[in-house]
């Protein structure tokens, strides 16, 4: 480690850093105009996400998913793709694993759960190569194309577990006869399961280990492989990456597809290490945060890890803060989107912080335009 | 290019007669016993079509105006929801008013929220030099998010814009049933269009904002002030999509849902790109789009989820699959047309002027 290394880390830490203190105290600027009390609602979620080994385990459990849809996004953003489609990607790999998941009875666990596992990460691969696919066949922009697929699946997602009509519509293929009139899937079968890794009351499940390894993957993959250099050449300068004789489009439908795996992977853990079941109720946002906690963690891996454990806090923290200070856990959104707005504009920081502007390369814009490759 | 907007055109008259005629025979009696036909052609499909075409069209209307003068915007959708609330707000906060005065303030309010949504996607894009697709999202998030911690669920907003008849013209049969008997925003968003394109194609405001939005550089060269006309032009869209969702909660549900623009921010940017960016397009588009929403509504309002399929047999369609419609037709018609479209030259690019 030397001084040069420690200087860049700072510099890269310097933004993302200030864009969270900033978007905090906005956010208690918001709270204190519509008359809600920040110091306890922060104490609140502070407590929530680190006061007890619940908040602890808590705050891991939801950073799990965040990280994957999180690298769901950075990785195409290295290509100059925005994906806003993950939270699609993750239905989809949800709806996978868990078809796998409550079928095969009396199948060992080594082979149940990889399967399970791996079900999911195709699903959500499908659903990343659709757009990327559409892309560079027809020049259909990601954006469109990844935000109908989002409705598109989650339309998809809600017919398997449909409960059937009243006029005789048939029930969906995962349904779960046994709840009566409510959409969701039977229990996941125990041999599908993601064990806990430090059991009661921490409860937390392999998948965080899981997603450790892959965002060490992904990183690997982008800064020491081929691949990951002809995405970044792509993302930085599509003519070069032509002209040097790469293949572009290959390379747009290939960091898609990588994408949706990761979303569908995300969704996958989730069911096999949390919900053990899908229903439509569990969807959330965690597609859709991936976008901040890509941007938060400046699309390298190792931010994306930390933007992920400072997000999935800020989510566990919401629901004590919500009990202990009466403050609707809805601003956590409210500060999310604040995280973003700052973390995306550096000038903004600099300017709000009044600092010199550096000399990094790190407010580069990744995408632009409608037009297509 | 040309050769094909002029077949386009052609095609989509024809279609629009077809419509028609089919229309008039079908709610006229004569072909009125099919089952199928009163799906397409009914007095409540075309009636479903307009009202979801107005926030569609109005969406896209936003985003021509951002986009010609060179702002990339894909946060219609937050814009249209925060307008959506802030008509709510407005319009619970005087409900004692009179019904007329509550609803016109409430528009009101909508349309400044609008203006400041696209003002504030505007200082992020030019003055921050923030990405303008990142930009957009940033404005669908807080828009999500502020609506969600300050919705207060127990506030209940009394009266909607009502339909008002258009003497003589509504007597047309069927088209006037369906055209001129409307509620006021409905109107107002078909007169948009078409001062839109005389706006943008006839005065001299219009065609500075095209030469901002294709050759910036040349545009400065001359004498005008680019960064200006961009920020007027991103409040004004603001608006449009501000007005959207006053037309959401005002005049076709009455109250506020969260999330309740449900994606039509997006599908207006597709029917924008589908349009070409012209007025017009984007009406047609918007039309379309409209009629496979009014299509879905109808097939499961009939209950029609089985097709016979000659030679194959019986097939179930269940109703999600249905609702689907809307969103992949989307997505063809993205797929089907970019290519053939062309965005205005410099947008997404931050400009600055020379010496800076």
């Amino acid at each position: 480690m030397n001084s040069h290394f420690l200087q860049r880390l700072s510099r890269t830490l310097l933004i993302p850093t200030l864009a969270l203190v900033a978007a905090l105290l906005l956010g208690a600027i918001v709270m204190l105009v519509f008359g809600d009390d920040p110091i306890t609602a922060y104490w609140g979620l502070f407590s929530g996400a680190f006061g007890s080994a619940r908040g602890w385990s808590s705050t891991i459990r939801k950073m799990t998913p965040l990280l994957l849809t999180g690298l769901a996004v950075a990785v195409p953003l290295h290509a100059g793709l925005l994906n806003i489609g993950a939270s699609g990607q993750f239905l989809m790999g949800t709806i996978t694993a868990v078809a796998v998941g409550i079928h095969f009875e009396g199948l060992p666990m080594v082979l149940h759960l990889p399967l399970a596992l791996a079900a999911g990460i195709l699903g959500g691969m499908l659903w990343g190569a659709l757009p990327g696919l559409l892309k560079v066949t027809t020049g259909a922009h990601e954006v469109i194309v990844t935000i109908m697929l989002n409705y598109v699946a989650a339309l998809f997602a809600g017919w398997t577990v449909y409960a059937g009509g009243t006029q005789g519509q048939t029930p969906g293929p995962l349904w779960d006869p046994t709840a009566r009139a409510v959409s969701e899937t039977p229990d996941v079968l125990e041999s599908a399961r993601l064990p806990l890794l430090i059991g009661p009351p921490y409860r937390i499940h392999w998948g965080i280990l899981l997603a450790l390894v892959v965002a060490l993957l992904v990183w690997w993959l982008i800064y020491r492989t081929i691949i990951g250099f002809e995405i970044r050449t792509v993302g930085q300068n599509l003519k070069a990456a032509r002209y040097a004789g790469m293949r572009v489009n290959w390379t747009i439908v290939l960091t898609m597809i990588i994408a949706g795996g990761l979303a569908g992977l995300a969704g996958a853990i989730e069911t096999l290490g949390v919900n053990y079941k899908f229903a439509p109720e569990f969807t959330g946002s965690v597609g859709f945060d991936g976008i901040t906690v890509a941007l938060l963690g400046q699309t390298h891996p190792a931010g994306v890890t930390v933007a992920a454990f400072l997000l999935g806090a800020l989510d566990a923290g919401g629901a004590k803060m919500q009990f202990d200070s009466g403050v609707s856990a809805d601003i956590i959104q409210v500060i999310q989107a604040l995280v973003l707005a700052f973390v995306a504009a550096p000038l903004l920081i600099r300017s709000l912080f009044r600092l010199r502007r550096a000399d990094d390369t790190i407010d580069r814009a990744p995408t632009v335009s409608w037009g297509g490759s | 290019m040309r050769h094909f907007w002029r077949l386009s055109s052609i095609v989509a008259m024809v279609a629009a007669v077809a419509l028609i005629v089919m229309a008039i025979l079908v709610n006229t009696g004569v072909l009125n016993e099919y089952r199928w036909l009163r799906v397409l052609f009914g007095i409540s499909a075309l009636n479903f079509t307009l009202r979801a075409t107005v926030p569609l069209v109005l969406g896209a209307l936003s985003g021509i105006l951002c986009e010609r003068s060179g702002i990339i915007n894909i946060g219609i959708e937050g814009m249209m929801l925060a307008g959506a609330f802030a008509a709510f707000v407005a319009k619970v906060a005087t409900n004692e008013w009179p019904l007329a005065a509550s609803l016109l303030f409430a528009v009101l309010i909508a349309l400044l929220t609008g203006a400041l949504m696209g003002w504030l996607h505007a200082l992020l894009s030019i003055r921050f030099r923030m990405d303008q697709i990142i930009s957009g999202t940033v404005l669908i998030i807080l828009a999500t998010g502020f609506s969600s911690y300050l919705f207060n669920r127990d506030a209940v907003a009394i009266g909607k814009f009502s339909a008002v008849r258009i003497p003589l013209l509504s007597q047309i049969p069927v088209v006037g049933e369906v055209l001129f008997f409307n509620p006021p925003i409905t109107y107002l968003a078909l007169i948009l269009v078409v001062v839109v394109h005389v706006a943008l194609f006839y005065t001299r405001w219009g065609l500075r904002t095209r030469a901002v939005g294709e050759h910036p550089r040349a545009a400065d060269t001359v004498g005008i002030n680019v960064n200006r006309y961009r920020y007027v032009n991103t409040s004004i869209g603001g608006m449009l999509a501000g007005l959207a969702g006053a037309f959401l909660v005002l005049e076709a549900v009455g109250q506020f849902q969260e999330g309740m623009t449900a994606g039509r921010g997006f599908i207006s940017l597709a029917a924008m790109i589908f349009g070409n960016w012209n007025p017009f397009g984007a009406l047609s588009a918007s039309l379309l789009f409209g009629y496979t929403q009014a299509l879905q509504n109808e097939l499961l309002l009939a209950g029609i989820n089985s097709f016979t399929l000659p030679g194959i047999g019986v097939i179930n369609v269940p109703r999600q699959f249905i609702s689907m419609i809307p969103y992949v037709v989307t997505i063809v018609a993205v797929s089907g047309l970019v290519g053939r479209v062309r965005p205005p030259a410099a947008e997404g690019k931050v400009y600055e002027t020379e010496g800076h």
